[in-house]
């Protein structure tokens, strides 16, 4: 199908890391039903370093593509460059989303974000200046 | 295994359409307007098909088709025809429901810009209009009803012989667009008080591009596009004989086979629906009676219908879906929404349009494969988690 690149169909067909982290340190969740989008993350982190992240998401093909690249982007690395994962950088990876579906991959930076900040709110943590006042989109 | 069940969307040309396009291509190229006989020869072509279309619909004579570039065009013509038409008369007010084919709706914000006001009718939860909510619509000042055959996203049909008679009792015009009926379901506009009709020549094996507005001799049409004399002065633009002859053909066929089609192709798509039924916490849109021969409309709650909609196309099934990541708006199907169905179960809808060319086979297969992805897609969906955990609530019964 043209819609999507081939790497979007790849991770729509073989999605990374499905699933919940039974004990997870950090969970982020966004998007609503009526919406049509709902992405969950699960975050394992140990010493600043994200060792592993699973998610669930309800949505498109792209909203499952773009969790999936963007759980792929940020496995293994620390907490701060896990901060500078941009729906951009998702986007590029995936070699690009029609244009109507670029939200999906703002709602995959958002996921993210959201569960950075419910690990250092946990943590009892100062948030990281670019987390402070961070409020997921609307879809 | 490749299953075609997108028919409502566009169907594939039948043999002898295409046969007949191919011979007006060879043998009846010239113009019906030219007087030389490569142009009368093409002419004969077209009367031949016009007098075709009128007796498939039971129209009294066939100068009462006009040819259009396909059933949009029909419709809007249809609308401003009776809108601008009459509001000389002080007939300012428009009915239709909300549950239309955007050519439709589209069209009627058009004419509210204008100035018309219009009713817009919501249908009871089967995405069947009442009766009653159509004659309790009508004014004084009301010029026109359009309330669609057939629905093309849940097939509902609705009372159009009825809703006929109340118009021409109440001396209102009514239009219906009949795009997903024709050649599907019995028409007889005299039978059933139509005053105008639409029907586009891709939806029962024609080609695109084509299709046609029926016209009852004393509605005056008014031109969607101007220009020269064809169509007896209602609608410009050299006529596309081939595409109408070819036309002509799939609609006769159709209505030549209607009562075995209707059989075939109505056991295929109840087999569908009994075999969509055990999974939980999924519907069927749209009256399981009053329906379209060929459509399944069914919601499954929790998933997102593009990505059964994509999965089902890797094990080579053709479908589609209502749902917003589907549509260039963002927002999920204005039908589903519009008889009442919750967004949520809208989102997860999808839809089967079966034609003769189908089989149980084909059936059985999608029966799997649609159980089969909805399990998946339920396994990777928070939302659905939410449902079973109890976090959210159903909207749809188990």
């Amino acid at each position: 199908m043209s819609l999507y690149t081939d790497k979007v169909m790849d991770h729509f067909e073989n999605p990374r890391n499905v699933g919940i982290l039974e004990n997870a340190d950090a969970v982020g969740e966004v998007g609503n039903p009526v919406c049509g989008d709902i992405m969950k993350m699960y975050l394992k982190v140990d010493n600043d370093v994200i060792t592993d992240i699973k998610f669930k998401t309800f949505g498109c093909g792209s909203a499952i593509a773009t969790s999936s690249m963007a759980t792929e982007l940020i496995k293994g690395k620390t907490l701060d460059e896990a901060l500078e994962l941009t729906n951009k950088s998702v986007v590029e990876a995936l070699d690009g989303l029609p244009a109507r579906k670029v939200h999906c991959s703002v709602l995959a930076e958002d996921a993210i974000k959201v569960a950075l900040i419910d690990y250092y709110t946990k943590n009892g943590r100062e948030l990281p200046e670019s987390l402070v006042g961070f409020e997921p989109h609307e879809d | 295994m490749r299953v075609y069940a997108d028919n409502a969307a566009t169907t594939y040309m039948s043999e002898a359409a295409k046969a007949k396009l191919i011979e007006c291509l060879d043998n009846y190229n010239g113009n019906p307007n030219s007087l030389h006989s490569d142009g009368q020869r093409t002419q004969e072509v077209l009367d031949e098909a016009r007098q075709t279309v009128a007796d498939c619909i039971n129209a009294a004579k066939a100068n009462e088709i006009y040819f259009t570039s396909g059933g949009s065009e029909a419709d809007n013509q249809a609308l401003i025809s009776a809108a601008r038409g009459l509001a000389s008369k002080g007939k300012k007010h428009l009915i239709t429901t909300n549950i239309e084919h955007h050519a439709i709706l589209h069209t009627m914000a058009k004419l509210e810009k204008e100035g018309f006001e219009v009713t817009y009718l919501v249908p009871e939860a089967n995405g069947i209009v009442r009766l009653k909510d159509v004659e309790d619509a009508i004014r004084e000042d009301t010029a026109l009803v359009s309330i669609m055959f057939a629905n093309n996203e849940m097939g509902a049909v609705q009372p159009i012989a009825e809703i006929g008679a109340l118009c021409k009792s109440k001396g209102v015009l009514f239009h219906t667009d009949a795009v997903q009926a024709a050649a599907h379901l019995p028409i007889d506009v005299q039978a059933m008080n139509i005053d105008m009709l639409s029907i586009s020549g891709h939806k029962f094996h024609g080609p695109k591009g084509v299709g046609a507005l029926y016209a009852r001799n004393g509605v005056k049409l008014v031109n969607v596009i101007e220009g020269g004399a064809q169509e007896r002065g209602k609608r410009a633009g050299t006529i596309n004989v081939p595409a109408i002859a070819s036309m002509a053909v799939a609609l006769k066929e159709g209505c030549e086979h209607m009562e075995e089609n209707m059989k075939k192709v109505s056991a295929l798509r109840d087999r569908l629906i009994e075999g969509l039924s055990d999974i939980p916490y999924s519907q069927l849109n749209g009256d399981p009676v009053k329906r379209l021969p060929g459509n399944v409309n069914y919601s499954f709650e929790g998933v997102e219908g593009e990505s059964l909609l994509l999965h089902l196309d890797m094990y080579g099934i053709a479908c589609s879906s209502g749902s917003a990541c589907t549509s260039e708006s963002l927002d999920p199907s204005h039908v589903l929404t519009g008889m009442g169905v919750p967004v949520e179960a809208a989102h997860g809808s999808l839809r089967f349009s079966f034609d003769t060319d189908n089989t149980e086979e084909e059936v059985d297969y999608i029966i799997e494969k649609v159980h089969s992805v909805v399990e998946r897609y339920r396994g990777m969906s928070p939302y659905w988690e939410d449902l079973e955990n109890g976090k959210r609530e159903h909207c749809i019964p188990m």
